[in-house]
């Protein structure tokens, strides 16, 4: 798929909780968005911010082809991703996407699908759940944050599907981690995909691992130029050191070493 | 109509624009982003003798205005480099320089050797210069007597445009210029990164796996240009001008202080056109200034 290089319009800048917001934007140029699949980036380029020199690399949380807008969900952590979120209607942003390869969408309608997001990794289980659906699937999810405010676009994924909840305060769903849910114990699934911090996707590896799940991850190893050229961002794979950008980000978790 | 062309040995390039090596993979990573003809070279990957890992991860660093890394050479040795990637990148209509790495000076010299018999590679980058590797690299940058041994090997076992990339880790690179012209380098390149390092307070934690790493990126181009106007005085070989380029106007400034051609590195992370964007711009410049060719510029610092 040719990767792009495009000047993004930004159409809304919407507020998530105090640490996220949610972007939409279109191409400037008036083009069609290109096909992107459930898992893959963009590389957003950061202007007048010396503390983000490189671009930050974003997950696609949805496109809308109806509105040709692509939706990016932020987390302010950093100094890049701060700027980032300031941006306003009008404003543009210079994208390179899509980058990487997406989550597996499997032919046999009857496996059990589990989506598993923690935190902003929510992001990509958007248009993943989105696509499972339009292909005939019947996706669960299994969300888990801190608290309920830092549990995003719930009502997105609500519409999509059955959504289960997990807080470590236990101000919403059950109390704890997502591989402490209830729905682990009581349900078998064919698949779990997972998006996440990376402990917490290192411990949905090990119970898929204990149930014989395959299971996809989508890895955020730090990189720098999203397109397989710096070597920065690899992972110590079975083939040894690949680049998560461009072999990833999405693992089947047999190919790590985890 | 401006002239851009330049020669550096017997390397003849379309425009004084090239990537750097590290930054650019095999070239083809940007054909999506590019007219890779629209460029006067491409420096690929460094290749070692052996297939190499690198170093573990994390291997990169964000800083202020730039970035460190210690990615350690990680390439596929240069017999994959010949029957797997050579077919593909062979018939690109810009120069297609391969940097040559090493841990001795036996494994530069069988590189070397390997990479002589392509018809369509007309020149090496000699890297003596990679901070991030445990033997050889930068060890054989940092001294003229270990610079003067390797070069004068590898000069016996290739016949083409020979190109050494010096380190700026060293007291007075000057000394490692003469050393390397003394013993039949055809051209320079400079700077390599710069050893660095980055720390994780909170965590009281290097953030490279590897402590230290290579510096590169907007905020090593003062260190760059002045490197590069101090050999220019130096020795007589054509230079080419590497460190922090983010857009024309830091190109010319190389070519003013004495850079016959430059490389454009970690600036291709950030925008992939970079390269094809100072190649115009350059044009664009010398178009204003009133100048036929890009000759004009280099070395033309007012002093």
């Amino acid at each position: 798929m040719k990767k792009s290089l495009i000047d993004m319009s930004v159409t809304a800048n919407l507020s998530v909780n105090n640490r996220s917001v949610l972007l939409k934007m279109t191409p400037a140029d008036g083009s069609v968005l290109p096909e992107c699949k459930p898992g893959q980036f963009v590389e957003m380029l950061v202007e007048g911010e010396p503390k983000a020199f490189l671009r930050r690399p974003i997950s696609i949380n949805y496109v809308d082809v109806e509105k040709n807008e692509l939706w990016l969900l932020i987390q302010k952590v950093g100094a890049g991703t701060l700027k980032l979120a300031e941006v306003k209607e009008g404003d543009i942003i210079n994208i390179i996407y899509p980058l990487g390869n997406g989550f597996t969408i499997p032919n046999n309608k009857e496996q059990k699908l589990l989506l598993v997001g923690g935190g902003v990794g929510v992001a990509p289980l958007l248009m993943l759940g989105t696509e499972l659906k339009k292909a005939g699937h019947t996706p669960v999810f299994l969300l888990g944050a801190r608290t309920k405010d830092d549990l995003l676009l719930l009502d997105k994924f609500k519409e999509i599907s059955e959504v289960y909840v997990t807080t470590e305060d236990a101000s919403e769903g059950e109390k704890g981690f997502v591989t402490q849910h209830s729905v682990l114990t009581k349900e078998r699934f064919d698949f779990i995909y997972c998006c996440g911090p990376g402990p917490m996707m290192k411990a949905v590896a090990q119970y898929a691992n204990k149930v014989a799940t395959e299971c996809e991850v989508s890895l955020e190893n730090k990189m720098a130029c999203g397109i397989g050229a710096c070597l920065c961002c690899v992972e110590d794979t079975t083939n040894g050191n690949v680049c998560v950008c461009k072999e990833g980000p999405v693992f089947n978790i047999k190919r790590l070493k985890w | 109509m401006v002239k851009t062309n330049v020669n550096i040995g017997s390397l003849k390039l379309k425009n004084p624009v090239m990537t750097a090596s590290g930054t650019f993979g095999y070239g083809t990573e940007y054909s999506d982003f590019i007219d890779l003809s629209k460029l006067g070279g491409i420096i690929v990957k460094g290749t070692t003798l052996a297939p190499r890992e690198g170093n573990p991860y994390p291997r990169m660093a964000e800083t202020p205005s730039g970035m460190l890394n210690a990615v350690g050479l990680q390439n596929k040795g240069v017999d994959y480099f010949v029957e797997n990637i050579y077919p593909q990148i062979k018939d690109l209509d810009t120069a297609v320089v391969v940097n040559v790495s090493g841990s001795t000076i036996e494994d530069y010299v069988a590189v070397a050797e390997k990479i002589n018999a392509l018809d369509k590679i007309p020149a090496i980058e000699l890297n003596i210069s990679c901070p991030n590797v445990k033997e050889g690299g930068m060890a054989f940058g940092t001294s003229p007597r270990s610079i003067e041994k390797v070069v004068k090997a590898v000069r016996q076992a290739y016949n083409k445009t020979l190109i050494v990339k010096l380190s700026p880790n060293v007291t007075d690179i000057t000394e490692m210029a003469r050393a390397a012209e003394a013993e039949g380098a055809d051209s320079l390149s400079l700077i390599n990164t710069l050893l660095g390092m980055a720390i994780d307070a909170e965590r009281r934690r290097p953030i490279l796996s590897t402590v230290t790493g290579g510096l590169s990126g907007a905020c090593v181009k003062p260190v760059a240009l002045r490197m590069v106007w101090q050999v220019s005085k130096a020795v007589k070989l054509p230079l080419i001008g590497l460190g922090g380029i983010m857009n024309a106007t830091d190109a010319i400034e190389f070519l003013l202080a004495g850079a016959t051609a430059i490389q454009i590195g970690t600036a291709n992370f950030i925008d992939p056109q970079i390269s094809v964007k100072v190649a115009e711009g350059i044009e664009e410049y010398l178009s204003r200034q009133g100048c036929h060719s890009v000759q004009e510029i280099i070395g033309g610092l007012v002093l």
